[in-house]
């Protein structure tokens, strides 16, 4: 059997090209992972909202048409807004990947069994809803030739799904206050505060 | 049937110009039905059909971080699917405008959307949101436009509930 990839690394080694790609993380475990790969003014952290992560992606990479956007979540937020790869399906961005760090558990609320881990395959159904692209990578070396085509422009919205192992990893805890991370947000994008 | 109703989605839709809105975002309702085909027709605005509202409320605070002001379409029904989504308008102090088109109040022959068409108002002011309501046709746009200055200046989360007198009986 494979060993499943830790998600430090993983996260770390897909934004090592990320360029100017903003990049919106989904609460719990991405957003801890995101602030371990380096917190950036482009980073922002969602600490609750579950199921949001992928559909802020969708609103910014729509008002942002040229920049990439990386929504980075997990498998519990994306099983819970599982509608959003419908509606992003439809919407059909090109500046848009979802990012699903895949440990088949519930790994904030006591590590339950979640849904992928009982087969549920978020690729495959993002396919269905209409992304251009959507595979599973198990191996370091295919995130790694994944970092620079995910900051690239692409036909229409594409999710990977990162399988990682389940082992609990030290706190990497960005800035609770949303809107300090708005305003820094919205500054790095030369956006006023109002 | 001119009955003085029909021209209130054009007066809302020039309101939400006048306001600078150009993202949409919808869960359909026949209430809506006129708004949602002149805003889709618009180039300038980018729309999105949702598979539920709570969606639209994620996709608002996006629109808004990468500078643009968005609004969502639904009906009352669909108020109880946003509730915990309403964390990050309220969180992030982000501009959200709602139109609510209400069902279970006025003529309604569904005794389903009852319960939350009661709980709507309720609903919404638990989670922070301040609620406009229109009953009349003439004061859809204006309520609208003082929603929109609430919401886009003042980093407002705002709603405005169409009552279902101003949109008439449902014929079907």
């Amino acid at each position: 059997m494979v060993k499943a990839m830790n998600r430090r690394e993983a996260t770390a080694a897909l934004l090592a090209a990320r360029g100017d790609a903003l990049v919106v993380s989904g609460l719990g475990s991405p957003s801890y992972d995101l602030h371990a790969a380096g917190d950036d003014a482009r980073n922002f952290y969602l600490w609750g909202a579950m199921g949001g992560a992928a559909l802020v992606g969708l609103g910014l990479a729509t008002a942002q048409p040229g920049r990439a956007v990386i929504a980075l979540t997990g498998d519990g937020e994306m099983l819970m807004g599982m509608g959003a790869l419908a509606t992003i399906g439809v919407a059909k961005p090109g500046n848009l990947s979802v990012v699903v760090l895949d440990n088949g558990h519930f790994g904030e609320t006591g590590m339950q069994a979640s849904h992928t881990g009982r087969g549920v395959d978020l690729a495959a159904a993002a396919l269905a809803c209409g992304f251009v692209e959507a595979r599973t990578l198990t191996e370091m070396e295919e995130v790694r030739a994944l970092a620079a085509p995910l900051a690239a422009p692409a036909a229409g919205p594409r999710l990977f799904v990162l399988r990682v192992a389940a082992e609990p990893l030290p706190r990497s805890l960005p800035a609770r206050d949303a809107v300090f991370l708005k305003n820094r947000f919205r500054a790095s994008l030369g956006l006023g505060v109002n | 049937m001119d009955d003085g109703r029909a021209g209130w989605p054009e007066t809302v839709f020039a309101a939400l110009k006048a306001a600078d809105v150009r993202h949409m975002s919808y869960v359909p309702d026949a209430g809506h039905a006129a708004l949602i085909t002149r805003m889709s027709a618009d180039p300038e605005i980018a729309t999105h059909v949702l598979t539920t509202e709570e969606e639209g409320v994620a996709i608002a605070a996006g629109a808004w971080l990468g500078g643009v002001r968005s609004v969502i379409l639904m009906q009352s029904s669909g108020v109880g699917n946003c509730v915990n989504m309403l964390s990050l308008p309220a969180m992030t102090r982000a501009p959200l405008l709602m139109l609510v088109t209400m069902r279970g109040e006025w003529a309604e022959f569904n005794p389903w959307q009852a319960p939350m068409s009661r709980a709507t108002q309720t609903v919404l002011e638990a989670m922070g949101v301040r609620v406009l309501r229109a009953d009349a046709p003439e004061d859809a746009a204006e309520a609208v436009a003082a929603a929109a200055t609430m919401a886009y200046e003042a980093d407002g989360q705002v709603a405005v509930l169409f009552g279902q007198r101003l949109l008439g009986r449902k014929t079907w």
